[in-house]
């Protein structure tokens, strides 16, 4: 127990000190209140915007738009990336364009998006997914080839078929990978949306919560977007998808825990 | 045989990209959009043509990455020291790490609205962003390098007598610099990423975000296609060329590419 206390002290004396620091700041007046809120008002805000329901609407609005994107994006790039992997006419078709595009990044698409289908929701969830998809489809496509050809000749040799072949070896081998894939492209979804709701003035949103308020110069609401953007960044990570990890990959006995 | 192979990949992958740019302009040219949005091929490489003539495009360029470097520099200054302090020292560690855990996950763009009231519009803002967006992927990347320097050579190099700076020198700082490498790689992606959308937002004096942006205002498609063309260019041409050369001139000649576990 002891050391249970110890352990929490230890991790919290960052944040406390960084805490403190600010209070300091704050209090010492050397930036205007309004800019440089003091962490009772924040604390305040947030606790008011947290009751009043506000914030969850735009938690709500951010997470659906995020999973509608990511959706998106692990559908084309998971099929994208496979269909790469496996034929080879259509690795040699595609991957030239792709490897050019991956490294554009998405956000130099946004005004362009604005332009074509307008502002809101549509071209915010198009975007993230367009942006996203990219590191899916390569990584889907290097889990195909990285499976061991003794597996797929041992398979056949058992006489598997196309099919067999396809859901007992291939998939099952390539999941590793098209799961970091994934990951590292709900990462990419999740670092672009909150500019993306900022530039694409979307009814609701953690990102445009952030934006509307800098109109009002209300700093505390401001940081209280930054707060819970981090917060649910970390859950995400931590989560989802540490815990999918854990049921497919691990279970199958691709990876240890 | 090898070079048939090779030849026969490259024309499919032409033929890949062809393909691509034909869909577009049958796209463009099937009036489903009007063509000020979406305009066929000729003219967008008309338009680049001319931004290319009249120095726009370059100067823009120019300010991206430079922007970008600024960035990757302060990223460099702030992380690799704090990195390295992290990996060396348990006590910093036990500091650094949850802090560090915390703030990674906030997308840097997040902060753009903040830092604009912080500190104005223009140039600060950007490079704090892009210095944002930069320094995690460095800090992480130089403590995971540092811990995973082989215990081995450590303790030869204590048995042969190094002390603490030469260990240090010769040990540590070759040992870890694979690691080192791949997280200012990584920290150039983030930072490309960050840079067009605090260029977009905070309204620096020129660059490539900020002439996409202000396109749209003319509905200038062209000039926002031919941007976003610049933007691959410069950043597969940068990646390619700056990266592999400093890599080649220093980790693969310290030989630490194989033990590292054989990138390439």
């Amino acid at each position: 127990m002891k050391h249970f206390a110890r352990e929490a002290l230890v991790t919290s004396a960052p944040f406390l000190l960084l805490a403190a620091a600010w209070e300091a700041v704050a209090i010492a007046g050397i930036f205007p209140e309004k800019l440089f809120p003091s962490l009772e008002t924040v604390f305040d805000t947030l606790v008011s915007l947290a009751l009043s329901g506000i914030l969850w609407g735009h938690v709500a609005g951010t997470i659906v738009r995020l999973a509608l994107g990511f959706l998106i994006a692990a559908a084309v790039g998971v099929v994208a990336g496979v269909l790469m992997g496996r034929f080879q006419v259509v690795e040699e078709l595609f991957l030239p364009a792709v490897s050019f595009a991956y490294p554009i990044p998405g956000l130099a698409y946004a005004p362009l998006f604005v332009l074509w289908f307008g502002l809101g929701d549509l071209p915010a969830v198009l975007l993230v997914g367009a942006a996203s998809c990219f590191v899916i489809i390569l990584n889907s496509w290097k889990g195909v080839k990285a499976v061991r050809p003794l597996w797929l000749r041992a398979a056949e040799v058992m006489g598997a078929n196309e099919r067999q072949m396809f859901w007992k070896v291939m998939v099952p081998a390539a999941l590793p990978y098209i799961l970091n894939g994934l990951r590292l492209g709900l990462a990419q979804a999740w670092r672009i949306l909150v500019i993306i709701e900022m530039l694409m003035a979307v009814e609701r949103g953690l990102g445009w919560m952030i934006f509307g308020a800098r109109e009002f110069l209300n700093t505390d609401v401001m940081l209280c977007g930054v707060l819970v953007i981090g917060i649910v960044g970390l859950l995400l990570e931590k989560q989802v998808f540490e815990r999918i990890e854990r049921y497919t990959v691990v279970r199958w006995g691709m990876l240890t825990a | 045989m090898s070079s048939a192979l090779l030849s026969r990949s490259f024309w499919r992958g032409v033929a890949g990209l062809v393909l691509l740019l034909l869909l577009w302009e049958l796209f463009a040219r099937s009036g489903l959009f009007t063509q000020a949005l979406t305009p066929p091929l000729s003219r967008i490489a008309k338009v680049a043509w001319r931004i290319l003539l009249d120095g726009s495009l370059l100067t823009n360029s120019a300010y991206t990455l430079t922007r970008v470097l600024a960035g990757l520099l302060l990223a460099c200054l702030v992380g690799i020291p704090i990195g390295i302090l992290m990996g060396r020292f348990r006590a910093v560690e036990r500091f650094f790490l949850p802090l560090v855990s915390v703030a990674m996950p906030i997308p840097s763009l997040a902060w753009v609205p903040l830092f604009i009231l912080w500190f104005g519009i223009g140039e600060v803002t950007t490079l704090l962003v892009v210095g944002y967006a930069a320094t995690f992927p460095v800090i992480y990347n130089v403590w995971t390098g540092v811990r995973a320097v082989n215990p081995l050579w450590m303790r030869s190099a204590l048995a042969m007598g190094a002390d603490h700076k030469q260990l240090f020198r010769s040990v540590v700082l070759p040992g870890a610099s694979p690691y080192v490498f791949t997280g200012i790689r990584l920290a150039f992606g983030r930072a490309w990423i960050a840079v067009i959308g605090g260029e977009m937002l905070a309204n620096p004096a020129a660059g490539l975000g900020r002439a996409i942006f202000d396109a749209r205002e003319f509905l200038d498609s062209e000039v926002m296609l031919a941007s976003i063309f610049a933007i691959g260019v410069v950043g597969i041409a940068f990646e390619r060329l700056a990266f592999q050369f400093v890599e080649t001139r220093t980790v693969a000649r310290w030989g630490m590419v194989a033990a590292a576990g054989g990138r390439r």
